[in-house]
């Protein structure tokens, strides 16, 4: 009948292990620190080698650098035409398309995601709330090509019934594809910011004879603007960056227009378009995949970081 | 609420307004109502839509054969013709990028979980991640192109998408392990440690068990997720029109083909649907409807395991 022994743990095997193994596990969590150098790694890369002639790796083993696209005509130009015709590298026809999409889903996502929110925190009884939810989150698990399809087999033929001009590809199917996609992540954001709002700030404006509406919308929604807009500008991020859908419901003809039913292209959808077509590697359309794909990745990150910043400045602390 | 007006509230407090703002108050739910069922009608219309077009289309046939030039093969009168290497090609790359998420996902969360002191690099490696998760999923296709197929050299081959979808998933599996790990009881480890465990030995005999549910519910989840991600199998380099599934088979015994081309699900779907032919509307709806019942029964799968588990 012996006790536990508890020197036994200190032999060295059994501690070598353990070292190892936290070792390992370091490195797993390591991975994802990797992950992130190596997008930026792979995007400056091949962005240097679209601007330049030779990527950072090329010039290391003896290529010379030389001025292939200019920033400006990169930044300032109004033609996109990298793989065909006479080739122009104006980036701002994709810009333009990407920002008619952001523009237009968060003309559909944002008031009806905040009303959606503002529904479930204040007025939903909580059975109903306990349905919703799940439903809305079904919506947000769907795969984005499924979205496309949805955007070109339904969506777009009932805008065609109601605007006869709307061609096969138009923006506004691609922005209404996306702003239903982004309202599960505004409502479910906002509705964490206005649960968090305590109780008796509730109570206090009832007790000065507010109606619900007005607590809602005077003390409620105000309490939880950083939240809010925290969402927003996530929901935001997340349709800069969305591919399938635009891809196809919005087109791949670069084109600077006010037209919402006219036939556009977003970085992402040209990204699509390279990744698909038979372009060779080495190619200036190959290289063109990252000089767009770092401008796509610089914008999520300052909205991402812009909507961190918000939450933690603005927050309002309760106790 | 910066609105203190002198002496009163800054609620209009007038009595005689009362309905007024009764009815504003109704209009105002009815607003907000109305803008819920947006979202849950876009759903059903949505569905509804998909098995419509899928109507007629959807046979048995459709999972087994390959997929076809022709429309008119697809149809249950044709000679047969569907999306059988997609279907296993997702499945292998699923399966594939299932090893390597949990190998990885669940290392990484024990590590800042259980083991991580609290420096600066710990606190750089969670706001890291919360960032990667905000990624566009195509810069990993990026990521995935420049990386994996060409400077490790693995081709347009099923390892070089499993590696790129694992490291989008990454993210998402990491922080909902987390959650698992810490919702383990610290008495659990403390009696652990007091019967003279090693902290390695705490973790693998006392806190893995009681976390694995939770940990097993989010990778299947994230993994959902994976299996209907198009854009970075695009970039990768999916192949369009294969005829078989990524296997190869040795004495009889079929192995997948890691190193080989493949077709998967999404990247099938986006070929036909963008295809000109209004018949190909029809088949990509029923490639749609397949793709969503593997989602749906890997959903379904999650939703068990943390039913069966959780109540204790």
């Amino acid at each position: 009948m012996s006790s536990i022994d508890l020197t036994s743990e200190t032999n060295s095997t059994s501690h070598r292990t353990s070292v190892a193994v936290r070792w390992v596990f370091f490195g797993c969590a390591f991975i994802t620190v990797l992950t992130t150098l190596g997008i930026i790694a792979v995007l400056v890369n091949g962005a240097v080698n679209f601007f330049f002639g030779a990527s950072v790796i090329d010039r290391l083993t003896g290529d010379a650098w030389f001025q292939q696209v200019t920033f400006t005509e990169f930044f300032t130009g109004t033609e996109w035409s990298p793989i065909i015709g006479d080739r122009s590298y104006g980036v701002l026809p994709l810009l333009w398309g990407t920002m008619m999409i952001v523009v237009g889903s968060a003309i559909v996502a944002l008031p009806v995601g905040t009303a959606t929110a503002i529904y479930l925190s204040e007025y939903a009884d909580p059975r109903v709330r306990r349905t919703i939810k799940p439903t809305l989150e079904v919506l947000a698990g769907i795969p984005t090509i499924v979205y496309g399809f949805f955007a070109i087999s339904f969506i777009t033929p009932i805008l065609q019934r109601f605007f006869p001009e709307t061609g096969t590809f138009n923006a506004a199917a691609g922005a209404i594809v996306v702003g239903i996609m982004i309202i599960p992540m505004v409502s479910s954001l906002s509705e964490d910011a206005m649960s968090a709002v305590p109780d008796h700030l509730r109570n206090a404006a009832y007790g000065l004879g507010a109606t619900k509406y007005e607590v809602s919308t005077q003390v409620v929604v105000p309490a939880a603007v950083s939240g809010i807009t925290a969402a927003f500008i996530l929901a935001i991020s997340r349709a800069i960056g969305e591919t399938m859908a635009v891809t196809l419901a919005a087109g791949m003809q670069p084109n600077i227009t006010m037209n919402p039913f006219a036939e556009i292209q977003t970085m992402t959808a040209y990204m699509v378009q390279i990744g698909t077509g038979d372009v060779s590697v080495g190619s200036i359309g190959y290289q063109s995949l990252f000089a767009v794909g770092i401008t796509l990745f610089a914008m999520t990150l300052a909205m991402n970081l812009l909507s961190l910043w918000v939450r933690e400045r603005y927050q309002e602390e309760y106790r | 609420m910066s609105s203190d007006t002198a002496g009163g509230s800054p609620f209009e407090n007038v009595g005689d307004d009362v309905d007024r703002k009764r009815t504003i108050g109704k209009i105002f739910v009815a607003i907000c109502f109305a803008s819920t069922l947006v979202g849950i009608v876009a759903l059903v219309a949505l569905i509804a839509d998909v098995l419509y077009e899928s109507w007629g289309w959807l046979s048995l046939d459709f999972l087994t054969y390959p997929p076809s030039r022709f429309a008119e093969n697809y149809l249950p009168t044709g000679r047969g013709a569907g999306i059988y290497p997609a279907l296993i090609g997702s499945i292998l790359l699923i399966a594939l990028t299932a090893v390597f998420t949990m190998f990885l996902g669940v290392g990484a969360a024990i590590y800042l979980e259980e083991y991580a002191p609290e420096t600066k690099l710990t606190a750089f490696i969670e706001a890291n991640i919360a960032n990667l998760a905000g990624v566009p999923s195509i810069v990993y296709g990026l990521l995935g192109l420049a990386m994996f197929v060409r400077a490790f050299q693995l081709g347009t081959s099923l390892i070089a998408a499993a590696l790129t979808l694992t490291l989008l998933i990454l993210p998402i599996v990491i922080v909902s392990s987390q959650e698992a790990l810490r919702a383990v009881p610290d008495s659990q480890r403390q009696a652990a440690y007091g019967l003279g465990a090693n902290k390695w030995e705490v973790t693998r005999d006392v806190v893995l068990p009681r976390a694995m549910p939770g940990i097993m519910t989010g990778t299947i989840l994230s993994l959902s997720r994976a299996i209907g991600e198009t854009a970075p199998i695009i970039m990768v380099g999916a192949a369009t029109s294969m005829f078989v599934p990524p296997v190869k088979t040795t004495a009889g015994v079929p192995y997948p083909d890691l190193f080989g081309p493949f077709a998967a699900m999404p990247m099938q779907i986006f070929d036909w649907a963008r295809l000109p032919q209004a018949e190909f509307q029809h088949i990509a709806a029923a490639g749609i409807v397949v793709l969503l019942s593997v989602l749906l029964f890997m959903n379904a799968t999650a939703i068990y395991i943390r039913n069966r588990y959780e109540t204790r």
